[in-house]
């Protein structure tokens, strides 16, 4: 026992209370993932799908291991990933997709800190109604919030029809605002938003306020008491809220498939493309298994990050 | 009011209707008597009734609040275990497989769900979808509960012991009351993803079987099939989240804060 | 035969021995204290009496029976915590009505002890309030009834008057004597801070990494403290270096290493040439511009004053000796219109009775 405290007791508690849900996530997301790992080194099947290593005996009707020690090449491969890194156009989305990601995560940065600041200084009240109203779209269905921006950015639009009548004076071409990297990156930073407030938030409510006016009595300006007094110690807090939008963005792909143009395709939609359509599911792992490596250096960076901030705290 | 602080203002406010607006035209048009989104012609109910005689939107709009059911109560006992267990104890398994589904793109549960439903032969549909659903909602439920027995004050148990009451009895008459509040956060937490999931029942629905997300996407997706009837399902969802909030910060007033 | 007998106990946490080999009885009805520094073990040896540790090795004898792997719930012992660990979301009376229900009481026993209790603690009008609607006190007090109510043989306070400020922990001080004095239960008593087991206490246990330094009652521990930790951690004190030169029946001489031989009552086990040090009390030595010294019972030392801090009642006076040895002294500021009695490097003459200071072997 790690702590003193007597809950539940009995020396099977820790089995019975966690084999439940340690069994449940083992059978359906563990063992998932590891046969996602697996068929990433195998053979697409004729009609989608992989090529089976188990057939059934025509004349027993017992089901027999195809795959043997002499065999093996037959079934198994690393040709999926050699295709990955001989057609440059899957580095070249892996790029686009990281740069999207990371484009959201700046102006999400951009957008948020000012509110979360904000928000940290207010009373009480204030506080919990601006902090509930940041929350509150993010219950809203997500693919409303997508939705939402087919119908602000659509060519019959208030909003396209005042921009392109604008441009106009100038004598420039309407522009089409949906489909578009645009709408991508506007979609993208629309969904993502709370998740760098709420970090940040968290961050900046714990300040103290007299180290600013600490900083200001030794002569520091509004700009420099940002700069080097409260920026540094909210690092923790924006490499929290880099971490929250920028690999959930970087794996999105309803708003690329709904806001973005055949230009605008992103990881995500190459994956599904692979699953659904092409029905190539050993590069389909591949390039899950490509996404998810992206995502666990990303997110270890972000830990090390935050971390390294936090000790000076 | 200084300079800053006015620009800082101005910020806000700017992003507050950054946030807002979109949904609230999507809740006007819902009322335009217009097909296209496009401009304000006149007040209806016409896509509200459209929607009632709706087959396709009612069946899927059935199937998503079973799904929602069956995934918040399995997944609220499920996770409430295993923040309790994550809590207690130092674990080294448990917690990865908790908090990764919730770190990961949904995606790739998506696909990989969807090779192991048909490797194991299963039929996708309902059944595949809320087995999906149990799984990513556990980790949520589960991080809302340990987050309350983390802020609940451990003298309070031993209290508890020192003045008589077993084990059990502690669990039952403290701990279990102290952290209702988590649970009924994370049991909300577990209905509302459930039925806003898109992205893992896309992969893991099949052809029959279709809820709320899949049938808006698909007319979303066509612009053919594409009418304001969509913004009435989409109020209306908006609607009864909005209440769900509503009625559990009256019920357990502090559940919402967990977070 | 004792109520509490604790027998050779020793708890450990991985490396660090919190709990070193302590043994001690606890007399039924007494107010007892643990007192020590943060770390010393004095938690850590009351929680195993509630039972939330268990020791290493030991014994814990309560009426008779070793109680050492007893769980909490089955010994009849209870706690006041440190923030009183009252159930939030219980009201007063559902607070103090726990115990009993937990006994399996009957409801009308319940209700009439629960009544009883909130009397006692006089907070009769409070029973349907919640904790977080009481003042600090207040909380208080429905700890300390909570764990009265179905009469405990031993009550244990974790420093229970820490959260209060100083106005209200002296009053409160007042009321647990009193409580005490009419329950007539035995309680064990932690806290870090000297003046309130002092004030509290028939007996007083100093511990210290782990150990207890010196169980007696609080006057023999203010004045005669058995080592250097107690002496320096009760109260202000002298700690003058010196070598016993001389041992006689009812005197005992010392060198006071660089400025001159003094007597002191013999310590047991004293033998000349040994070292350690003369524990001295400031309020205890005599302090004036020229003392007689007529009185052979005295001891008298010359010195300059180094630094005074004026505390209103009192001021004290840093003198520094000869060899440069800096003793503290105090005065009352009783005379009439004038505020003290010296300044910064004045010449003084210092003096104690041979009895007024106590010999501390190394």
């Amino acid at each position: 026992m790690s702590k003193p405290v007597y809950g539940l007791g009995g020396r099977y508690a820790k089995w019975l209370i966690s084999a439940p849900p340690l069994l449940y996530l083992l059978l359906f997301f563990a063992i998932p993932a590891l046969i996602m790992v697996f068929a990433a080194f195998r053979f697409p099947g004729d009609y989608g799908g992989l090529v089976p290593l188990v057939d059934v005996n025509p004349d027993t009707g017992a089901r027999e291991l195809l795959l043997t020690a002499e065999n093996w090449r037959d079934f198994l491969t690393f040709e999926n990933f050699g295709r990955f890194f001989e057609d440059s156009i899957y580095l070249e989305l892996f790029l686009k997709s990281f740069w999207y990601a990371g484009l959201t995560t700046l102006i999400c940065l951009v957008l948020a800190y000012p509110l979360s600041w904000l928000i940290a200084r207010s009373g009480k009240k204030t506080r919990d109604l601006l902090v509930l109203l940041v929350i509150l779209p993010f219950w809203s269905n997500f693919l409303i919030r997508v939705y939402a921006w087919m119908i602000i950015l659509g060519p019959q639009s208030y909003f396209s029809r005042v921009l392109n009548g604008f441009l106009g004076i100038f004598g420039i071409e309407p522009v089409s605002l949906l489909f578009s990297q645009f709408a991508v990156i506007i979609g993208l930073v629309y969904v993502h938003l709370p998740f760098m407030v709420l970090p940040l938030y968290a961050n900046l409510e714990k300040h103290d306020m007299s180290l600013l006016d600490a900083a200001q009595d030794l002569g520091a300006n509004a700009w420099q008491r940002f700069w080097k007094v409260t920026w540094p110690l909210s690092l923790p807090g924006v490499w929290a809220g880099v971490a929250l939008v920028f690999i959930p963005a970087l794996g999105m792909f309803a708003i690329p498939d709904l806001l973005g143009g055949t230009n605008s395709m992103m990881i995500g939609n190459l994956i599904k493309q692979q699953f659904l359509d092409s029905r190539d599911w050993p590069f389909g792992s591949v390039l899950s298994i490509m996404l998810t490596l992206s995502v666990l250096l990303l997110a270890a960076v972000a830990a090390w990050a935050g971390s390294r901030h936090k000790k000076k705290d | 009011m200084n300079k800053v602080s006015r620009w800082v203002w101005g910020a806000a406010i700017g992003v507050y209707a950054f946030l807002y607006l979109p949904l609230a035209i999507v809740v006007l048009f819902s009322f335009n008597d217009s097909n296209l989104n496009a401009e304000w012609v006149g007040f209806t109910l016409k896509w509200y009734v459209m929607l009632f005689n709706d087959e396709v939107m009612l069946e899927a709009a059935l199937n998503t609040l079973g799904i929602g059911l069956v995934t918040c109560v399995v997944a609220t006992v499920l996770g409430t275990l295993a923040g309790y267990a994550m809590y207690k104890w130092r674990l080294r398994l448990l917690p990865v497989l908790v908090l990764t589904p919730i770190a990961i793109p949904e995606i790739l549960m998506g696909v990989s769900l969807l090779i192991f439903f048909v490797m194991l032969n299963m039929t996708l549909g309902l059944v595949s979808i809320t087995l999906s659903h149990i799984a990513f909602c556990i980790g949520f439920v589960a991080i809302v509960v340990r987050s309350r027995l983390q802020g609940m004050d451990e003298s309070l148990v031993e209290a508890a012991r020192d003045l008589g009451a077993s084990p059990a009895m502690a669990f039952r008459k403290i701990t279990l009351p102290l952290i209702m509040p988590g649970i009924i956060a994370g049991a909300l937490m577990a209905f509302t993803l459930s039925i806003d999931d898109f992205v893992i029942s896309f992969f893991t629905a099949g052809v029959g079987s279709n809820t709320l997300p899949l049938e808006i996407y698909s007319r979303v997706k066509v612009p053919m099939k594409l009418n304001p009837e969509v913004n009435a399902v989409s109020t209306l969802l908006m609607l009864l989240t909005l209440s769900l909030i509503l009625i559990v910060s009256k019920v357990a007033p502090n559940a919402l804060r967990a977070e | 035969m004792a109520l509490l007998e604790i027998r050779d106990v020793v708890k450990r946490f991985g490396d660090f021995t919190a709990v070193n080999h302590v043994s001690l009885a606890v007399e039924a009805g007494e107010f007892f204290t643990l007192l020590g520094p943060s770390g010393c073990g004095k938690t850590t040896l009351l929680r195993m009496l509630a039972g939330f540790e268990q020791p290493d090795s030991g014994e814990i004898v309560l009426d008779g029976q070793n109680v050492a792997s007893v769980p909490p719930e089955k010994r009849p012992v209870h706690t006041v915590f440190q923030n009183y660990a009252l159930f939030p979301h219980m009201t007063v009376a559902q607070n103090i009505a726990f115990p009993l229900k937990m006994a399996g009481a009957a409801t009308d026993e319940i209700n009439r002890r629960v009544a009883e209790l909130l009397e006692d603690v006089r907070l009769q009008d409070f029973a349907k309030r919640y904790p977080h609607e009481l003042s600090g006190g207040q909380r208080q007090r429905v700890a300390i009834a909570r764990a009265l109510v179905n009469r405990p043989k031993l009550l244990l306070l974790d420093e229970p008057l820490s959260a209060l400020d100083a106005k209200l922990r002296e009053q409160m001080q007042i009321e647990l004597i009193t409580l005490q004095k009419e329950v007539g239960i035995t309680f064990v008593y932690v806290t870090h801070d000297q003046g309130e087991a002092l004030a509290l206490s028939h007996r007083i246990a100093v511990m210290n990494q782990g150990q207890v330094e010196q169980l007696d009652a609080p006057e023999q521990i203010y004045s005669y403290p058995k080592s250097r930790f107690v002496a320096d951690f009760i109260g202000q004190c002298n700690l003058l270096d010196a070598s016993v030169t001389e041992v006689g029946a009812e005197r005992m001489t010392l060198e006071i290493s660089g400025v001159g031989a003094c007597h002191t009552l013999p310590v047991a086990g004293a033998q000349p040439g040994q070292k350690g040090c003369l524990a001295l009390r400031p309020e205890k030595i005599k302090l004036g511009a020229s003392l007689p010294a007529d009185d052979s019972d005295e001891v008298h030392f010359k010195g300059r004053v180094h630094d005074c801090l004026y505390l209103g009642d009192v001021t004290i006076y840093i003198v520094e000796l000869d060899n440069g040895m800096l003793v503290e002294t105090m005065l009352p500021n009783s005379a009439p219109g004038r505020a003290k009695f010296f300044d910064d490097n004045d010449l003084v003459e210092l003096a104690w009775r041979f009895d007024a200071g106590h010999f501390i072997l190394a």
